[in-house]
C-alpha cells in the first residue's frame, strides 16, 4: 500500500529538530560526557569537561545554542519505498525546515551560497541532504547539524590493499593527532572503510550519526573501534587539547564492499557537540 | 585558590607577566573578529587606510555569535579555531595588538610576532558557547555590519575565563601539556 505523506510534515519536524539537536544532546552523548569528567586525570581537563557540563545545562535551560558554531545543517531521510510525498518539492520542504528552525531558533546562519565568492545565505540554506530509500511507509528523518571547527579537519585517504588494517590504523590517527585541539575535542571519530570515494566519505558522516554507546556489530570493526579509541585517548591530547586521557568519546566505524584495487579510508572528526536529533514519521 | 581577574585591554606588564598554563578570568573590552572581519580589515591595511578599531593594547576575541534572544546581549559566544586568523594575526601584533582569545594551534609566523611584541595567546573552552555568553555583559557591533555574524564586535566581558596557552615567551601549553599526558 502507497502511503501519502504531506512534505509539510517535513518542514514541520525538521524545524523542530534543528532548534532540539543545537540546544540539547542526546542522552548517549551526555552519559559518555559524564563519564569522561569522572574518569579524567589531569586537572585541566576535568575543569575543562567540567565547564562542558554546566554548557549543556546552560543551553538546555536558558535555550541558548550549546555551541555558536550552530552548523551546516545535515539530513538524511530514509525514505520507505511505500511512501509518496504529496504538497509540494521534496528538497525545497527540507530547506524550508531548516530556514524555520534557523531564523526562529535563534541559530547561527553559517553558510555561505558559493565556495569562493562567499555571501551568507542568511538562513543557513542550503542543507546537505541525504536520501535513501528503504522497505516500508516509514520516513526516518535524522538532523545532524554540523560545526565546521572539526569539520576541518575530516581527511580522506585513498589507501591500497597492501597498506591493510595498519594502514587504516595509521590514517585515523593521523587524522585524529592532526586535529589536535582545533576540532574541540574530546571528539567523536567517524570512520568510513571501503565503496568508493564518495560512498566512503558518506559513511564516515553517517557513522557519526550512531548512538556513541553501541559498537559495530561486526566483530573485526568492535575490535577496531576500541582499539582505535584507546590509542587515541593514549595521545594526551585531552579536553579541549590542554593534555589529559579524554580525547575522544567513540570511535564509530562503518564499512562498505570496495573494489580489487582499493582500501578507501573517510574520518570524519566530530567535536563533542555531536548533534543529532531523530524522529520517523 | 583565588580567581586570578585580568583587566582588558591589557598592560604591557600585565601581558609580560602572564604565563602559559595560567587559568584566568578576563575583565574589561575585547572585540571579537573571525575570518572574513580580519581579511577585510587586512585589505584596509593594504590600502593605507585605518582600522575600525586602535588595536593598540587590545585583545581580540575570535568567535561570531549566534543570534541574541529578546533581552540578552549575544546568543551562544564560544570561540573559533583560531589558526584560520594565522595569515592575518601578525601583522595585527605589529600594530600593537597584545591578545588574542581562540582555540587551536598557531604558525610558528605568529608564535615569533607574539614573541616580539610581547603578546597574549588565550585558549576559551571550545563548544562552550552557551556558558561563555553569561561572561558578556554588553555586544555591540562597531564595523563591517553586512558580516553578520562575523562583524566586529565591541564587547564588555566579566570574568571570562581563558587559559594563557602561548605567553610573552612564546611557551606553548599544546605541545607541553599534551606530551605530559601522553602513553605509548
Amino acid at each position: 500500500m502507497v502511503r501519502d505523506v504531506n512534505v509539510n510534515l517535513l518542514t514541520d519536524n525538521i524545524k523542530e529538530m534543528c532548534i532540539e539537536a543545537t540546544h540539547y544532546l542526546s542522552k548517549d552523548m551526555c552519559a559518555a560526557l559524564k563519564k569522561a569528567t569522572d574518569e579524567e586525570i589531569s586537572p585541566l581537563g576535568k575543569k575543562v569537561l567540567d565547564s562542558l557540563s554546566e554548557n549543556l545545562e546552560i543551553a538546555g535551560k536558558e535555550m541558548i545554542p550549546i555551541c555558536q558554531d550552530t552548523g551546516m545543517a545535515v539530513v538524511f531521510l530514509e525514505i520507505g519505498q511505500d511512501v509518496h510525498f504529496v504538497g509540494g518539492d521534496v528538497f525545497d520542504a527540507v530547506n524550508e525546515g531548516v530556514r524555520r528552525g534557523y531564523v526562529d531558533g535563534f541559530l547561527r546562519k553559517s553558510v555561505v551560497g558559493d565556495p569562493l565568492i562567499r555571501v551568507n545565505t542568511q538562513d543557513n540554506t542550503p542543507a546537505i541532504l541525504h536520501t535513501e530509500i528503504v522497505p516500508g511507509d516509514k520516513v526516518k528523518i535524522t538532523v545532524a547539524p554540523k560545526g565546521f571547527g572539526s569539520e576541518n579537519k575530516s581527511r580522506m585517504f585513498m589507501l591500497t590493499p597492501a597498506d591493510g588494517i595498519e594502514g587504516v590504523k595509521n590514517a585515523i590517527l593521523t587524522a585524529v593527532k592532526d586535529a589536535g585541539p582545533n576540532a574541540c575535542p574530546p571528539m567523536v571519530v567517524g570512520v568510513g572503510i571501503g565503496g568508493t570515494f564518495e560512498k566512503c566519505a558518506y559513511l564516515a558522516k553517517k557513522a557519526l550519526t550512531r548512538d556513541v554507546s553501541v559498537r559495530s556489530d561486526i566483530p573485526y570493526v568492535k575490535e577496531l573501534e576500541e582499539e582505535m579509541l584507546e590509542k587515541i585517548n593514549n595521545s594526551g591530547i585531552g579536553p579541549g587539547g590542554l593534555g589529559g586521557k579524554t580525547t575522544a568519546l567513540a570511535v564509530n566505524i562503518n564499512t562498505y564492499a570496495t573494489h580489487i584495487a582499493g582500501l578507501p579510508v573517510a574520518v570524519n572528526i566530530c567535536c563533542h557537540v555531536n548533534r543529532h536529533a531523530v524522529r520517523e514519521i | 585558590m583565588d580567581k586570578k581577574i585580568v583587566k582588558v585591554p591589557l598592560s604591557k606588564e600585565d601581558a609580560k607577566s602572564l604565563k602559559t598554563g595560567d587559568y584566568v578570568y578576563l575583565t574589561g573590552t575585547i572585540y571579537s573578529a573571525r575570518d572574513a572581519a580580519h581579511k577585510r580589515m587586512s585589505e584596509a591595511l593594504a590600502k593605507g587606510e585605518k582600522l575600525p578599531l586602535d588595536v593598540e593594547g587590545n585583545v581580540i576575541y575570535y568567535m561570531g555569535p549566534s543570534p541574541a534572544r529578546k533581552g540578552r546581549p549575544i546568543g551562544s559566544a564560544g570561540p573559533t579555531t583560531s589558526g584560520r586568523m594565522d595569515p592575518y594575526a601578525p601583522q595585527l601584533l605589529d600594530l600593537g595588538l597584545r591578545g588574542m582569545i581562540g582555540k587551536g594551534k598557531r604558525t610558528n609566523e605568529v608564535r615569533d610576532a607574539v614573541i616580539r611584541n610581547g603578546a597574549v595567546y588565550f585558549a576559551a573552552v571550545g563548544g562552550a558557547g552557551a556558558l561563555l555568553s553569561h561572561c558578556i555583559k554588553s555586544s555591540e557591533v562597531i564595523a563591517y555590519d553586512d558580516l553578520g555574524p562575523e562583524a566586529i564586535r565591541k564587547l564588555e566581558v566579566e570574568e571570562l575565563p581563558a587559559v594563557v596557552v602561548m605567553d610573552s615567551t612564546g611557551d606553548d601549553l599544546y605541545i607541553s601539556a599534551v606530551a605530559k599526558y601522553k602513553k605509548d
